[in-house]
């Protein structure tokens, strides 16, 4: 993951930490890991997408990046897998999903405990 | 020192009057008995262009704490004025303002919580707020409504602090009282007070900052610790305000204020204009040769416990008069008392008698002759070694 901003820590003591809790670093809630959270992840097939971008205008939390008008890659350090993509994807796929080999839609979601590692 | 112009105010005046020689960024406010007159009278100022305030008539009290937070989160300097219900519907919105470490100034004219309705004087509405995190003082005079209100600013804004504050006074008995009021020049108020420079304001748009964000199971604990620790170490601050003004007004400006508590054998302690009524009768009582005392505390959050005990624990016999009733805590005890007595079983002093009167709810007039039984009963209790009832009511019918 690259962000402009150091990380905060997560374990300040009480003396440390801003007065009021105000946020001084603009737009550092990048830095905040919610990709742990997930207990499925999303799953796209690339070669069955219509392009649509229905899936990227729909995440709530903007995990889904889009480059020169096509789908480009999943933020996994944030998705939290809510699950909408797979939901809203409006596309029944004709093959069998490059992923999870079932029919269905381009965007699967595929349980957590299947990879090994978190991979970004 | 500087000269004050006395004029005849009453007590909402006196704090409107201050509020116009401060000229703050923002005030939002909603009317209520025996308030309105403070922001009425302010939105007068406005009206003919007195004072610069943007003033933003809201739709309730909960709205008014809501918009003073966002100006001061903004950076300005904000202002606000309530009481009772008003208070009550703000509820959530103060613990916000604290939390947020805005230096908001709100006058309170104590009024009684309904049910049932009632507009007169108790202290039940800025009790019902002690735990909120704002500082509370009690005015007993016009007077001392005045000079807290401009202390109160100066105090709240300190770069060391950044704590609200809720300026008490009594509801039509301070409020509505025509008083001779001693009032600074306007420049020397603006002098006292100064410009406010938040160090964080959200309208930096050099520097964007994110206010009330939220907190996780993390962190919320780490910044309350913090918010306490703030308070707990604002008596410092507080008494070198105080003494400012002091230097300036040619006014006492204690955090206690004694009246022959030096050798008091019986001593009563009691909040804001009741300690008047119970002066005139100690006064008396001492002519004829009792040494009674009578303890103000000016001061309430931050608790100056060791102050108070320190006051009164050579007495005889003290007994503790509180304008509101904590229900539900041990006898139904007040929340004066309640401080005190936690106060003095801290400090490892024992063996004193000390009782607590409920009196004045709703408005209930309290008579030199009650304060005279009390006194009384404070002698009863040291002369026999018991203390009785713990818990006692003056001015109850029954």
């Amino acid at each position: 993951m690259t962000t402009k901003h150091k990380v905060p820590r997560l374990d300040l003591p009480w003396e440390e930490v801003a007065p009021g809790g105000v946020v001084t670093a603009v737009g550092n809630s990048e830095t905040y890991v919610t990709g742990t959270w997930r207990t499925m992840r999303p799953i796209r097939d690339a070669e069955q997408c219509t392009q649509c971008l229905v899936c990227w205008i729909m995440c709530p939390d903007s995990a889904i990046t889009v480059k020169d008008g096509k789908v480009d890659v999943y933020d996994y350090v944030h998705c939290k897998g809510c699950g909408i993509c797979a939901e809203r994807c409006p596309v029944n796929i004709r093959q069998p999903h490059s992923f999870t080999g079932k029919l269905g839609k381009v965007i699967q979601m595929v349980p957590e405990s299947e990879f090994e590692d978190y991979t970004w | 020192m500087v000269a004050s112009k006395y004029m005849p105010l009453d007590g909402a005046n006196a704090v409107s009057q201050a509020m116009r020689q401060i000229n703050p960024d923002v005030v939002a406010a909603y009317p209520i008995t025996p308030q309105t007159a403070v922001v009425q009278n302010f939105s007068q100022y406005v009206a003919d262009g007195i004072v610069n305030t943007e003033f933003i008539p809201v739709e309730s009290e909960h709205a008014a704490m809501s918009a003073c937070i966002g100006a001061s989160a903004a950076g300005a300097r904000v202002m606000t004025a309530t009481a009772a219900n008003g208070l009550a519907l703000m509820w959530e919105m103060l613990y916000i303002a604290s939390g947020m470490r805005l230096p908001i100034v709100l006058t309170v004219v104590n009024r009684a919580l309904s049910s049932p309705l009632n507009i007169h004087c108790d202290h039940s509405d800025a009790m019902g707020a002690r735990d909120s995190g704002w500082l509370q003082f009690y005015a007993e005079s016009g007077q001392e409504a005045y000079d807290n209100t401009i202390k109160s600013l100066k105090i709240a804004e300190r770069k060391d602090l950044l704590l609200p504050v809720m300026s008490c006074q009594d509801g039509f008995i301070t409020g509505h009282g025509v008083e001779r009021v001693g009032l600074l020049p306007d420049e020397v108020v603006q002098e006292f007070v100064g410009s406010y420079d938040p160090e964080f304001y959200l309208l930096d748009t050099d520097h964007p900052v994110t206010m009330g964000a939220w907190d996780f199971t993390d962190y919320y604990f780490e910044h309350k610790r913090q918010q306490t620790e703030a308070m707990n170490n604002a008596m410092p601050i507080i008494l070198d305000v105080c003494e400012e003004y002091e230097r300036l007004s040619e006014r006492p400006q204690p955090i206690l204020d004694c009246y022959g508590m030096d050798d008091a054998e019986y001593a009563l302690v009691v909040l804001s204009s009741t300690a008047g009524t119970a002066r005139s009768v100690a006064r008396r009582m001492r002519a004829q040769g009792v040494k009674v005392g009578v303890l103000k505390p000016r001061l309430y959050r931050p608790f100056p416990a060791e102050q108070i005990v320190d006051c009164i624990k050579n007495c005889k016999a003290v007994g503790v008069l509180d304008r509101a009733i904590s229900f539900g805590a041990p006898q139904g005890m007040g929340p004066l008392y309640t401080d005190i007595t936690a106060g003095l079983f801290n400090s490892g002093v024992s063996g004193l008698p000390i009782v607590n009167y409920i009196y004045g709810l709703g408005g209930r007039d309290t008579t030199p002759p009650m304060i005279e039984s009390a006194f009384a009963d404070l002698k009863i209790i040291a002369d026999t070694g018991d203390r009785g009832d713990m818990v006692r009511y003056l001015g109850l019918r029954d």
